[in-house]
């Protein structure tokens, strides 16, 4: 039976987050490159966006939400290809499936919309499409398909509200693996690349604060109490990670920066994401304050520590945070925690060691097989451009347009 | 005929327009540049990433006077120009071989 009320949050859920990549994630990311990267930036979002919404209505739901027979336990099938049989009446719990599919087309748009942080500023546009198109469908399909579709972590019972390892450590890993692999931008790290539109990156953080309670909230897929306690989670969280991060850099660096404050406040909303829905507001504080904390010094190592140029810091953000966020579902959902309560009544423990299960698997699939394809796409294009073509920036390279046009 | 070009903190620009306008001087060509010369830089930091930025903005004021004029331009410029701290500027004074009006086909101090 369809619960118009239910289905009118999921309809509004649906679009929060397309917006937290449209144009969300397209202004924050692109503030944060240099003004000769901005379009190639916000082109890759679109381009994700557009290609990803053909592939899922194509293939993309059937092989993540379909049963997949025999091999249920890895991958669905492709009886729903083409969304064949999904009409107006069709129903998933109590919303329309038509809507269901569309929510979560939008979170498999935002996923290799993340990545696209790792090799901002030198990545052939071509090799970045196909890459993509592989990792949706090699990637991020079958994950999404254990975790939610009815696969082998479902199963396991491992928890996973709105994506802490679909979205968060799948893109995050991904971002450190192509990092490694695609090299450095030329001049890192000694040459200053200084964002070039903090007000415009601010404003995309903004709509990712507010977007995200489509992501968490709209994730109860149901308009009811658990929509409002994930909100409420993970709208403490955020603060928390705003919070905590500000905190860390005034002691480590002397002053707040605009950067810093919004960026533990992603790192909170990551963390949160696989918690929202299981844990109390006092489990989200603690875990959007250890998000902003932890986060803060994963970036710090990376960049400072390991100097890899995970330019604009998916991993130290999503991936460790999804990580740690993964993990502390296991801790907080617990009822004396304030949690909803554990599965079959499972001790944290025991949540915690199938938490950890779904962790590694993640990993391990997510670097082994982003590694694979970046190699695989390398044989078809050149993933890189050209020092010369890196150094006069990719929207003149690339796209033969100039992100901004003042003197006329 | 001179050409005299003024490097100064872009917050005294308008001080500088000003006293010019009370010498007799009422065109300039006014650009916005960076450079150093004992005025240390600034850090910036973003994410853990810190730079050292060298350039400090100032701008750059032109102006083209006849002989008659420079001293008095010199010392205005100066008087609206300085604070009394490091990265003042500097004025340079060239030579002005040519000048035109476009308009009307005017060359020498009757273009100025």
């Amino acid at each position: 039976m369809i619960n118009s009320g239910d289905t009118a949050w999921l309809l509004g859920a649906t679009a929060l987050v397309l917006f937290m990549t449209l144009p969300g994630l397209a202004l924050f990311y692109g503030g944060l490159v240099r003004s000769r990267n901005v379009l190639s930036v916000l082109m890759q979002c679109f381009a994700i966006a557009a290609v990803v919404s053909i592939v899922w209505v194509l293939a993309g739901y059937s092989l993540a939400f379909s049963d997949g027979g025999s091999a249920q336990a890895w991958i669905g099938g492709l009886s729903k290809a083409l969304l064949a049989g999904i009409t107006a009446d069709s129903i998933t719990g109590t919303i329309p499936e038509s809507v269901f599919a569309m929510f979560q087309l939008t979170f498999a748009i935002i996923t290799p919309a993340l990545v696209v942080g790792a090799f901002a500023e030198r990545m052939r546009f071509a090799a970045m499409l196909i890459f993509s198109t592989l990792w949706l469908l090699l990637v991020y399909l079958p994950v999404a398909h254990w975790v939610w579709g009815g696969g082998w972590l479902a199963q396991m019972k491992f928890l996973d509200f709105a994506g802490g390892s679909v979205v968060h450590i799948n893109a995050g890993v991904a971002a450190l693996v192509a990092a490694l692999v695609i090299g450095k931008r030329r001049g890192f790290p000694s040459q200053a690349m200084t964002p070039h539109n903090l007000p415009a990156a601010v404003t995309g953080a903004g709509m990712l604060w507010v977007g995200w309670f489509g992501f968490n909230a709209g994730s109860a897929l149901a308009a009811n109490g658990s929509a409002g306690m994930a909100m409420l989670a993970t709208h403490t969280a955020a603060a928390a990670g705003c919070v905590a991060w500000m905190a860390q850099e005034w002691l480590r660096f002397g002053k707040p920066s605009v950067l810093g404050i919004v960026t533990g406040m992603v790192a909170g909303l990551g963390t949160i994401t696989p918690a929202s829905g299981y844990v109390g507001p006092g489990g989200a504080l603690v875990i959007g304050l250890l998000a902003g904390t932890v986060c803060f010094w994963a970036t710090q190592y990376v960049k400072r520590r390991l100097v890899i140029d995970d330019s604009l810091d998916v991993f130290p953000v999503h991936g460790v945070g999804g990580i740690m966020g993964t993990l502390l579902t296991g801790v907080f959902g617990a009822a004396a925690l304030g949690g909803i309560g554990h599965p079959d009544g499972r001790t944290i423990a025991a949540q915690l060691a199938v938490q950890l299960i779904g962790t590694v698997a993640t990993v391990v699939w997510s670097g082994g097989m982003t590694w694979l394809l970046l190699k695989v796409t390398a044989l078809v294009c050149d993933l890189r451009v050209t020092a010369e073509e890196e150094n006069e920036g990719l929207d003149l390279v690339l796209h033969e347009e100039r992100g901004y046009n003042i003197t006329s | 005929m001179k050409l005299i070009t003024a490097i100064i903190k872009p917050f005294r620009l308008d001080d500088v327009r000003n006293a010019l306008s009370e010498v007799g001087v009422n065109g300039m060509t006014v650009t916005e540049v960076k450079g150093f010369g004992r005025q240390r830089g600034h850090t910036e930091l973003y994410r853990g990433a810190e730079y050292v930025v060298d350039f400090l903005p100032k701008s750059k004021v032109e102006v083209a006077v006849s002989d008659d004029l420079v001293e008095r331009v010199i010392e205005a410029i100066t008087t609206a120009a300085r604070t009394g701290k490091v990265g003042d500027g500097k004025i340079f004074v060239t030579d002005l071989h040519q000048s035109l009006r476009i308009r009307t086909g005017e060359t020498g101090d009757n273009a100025l």
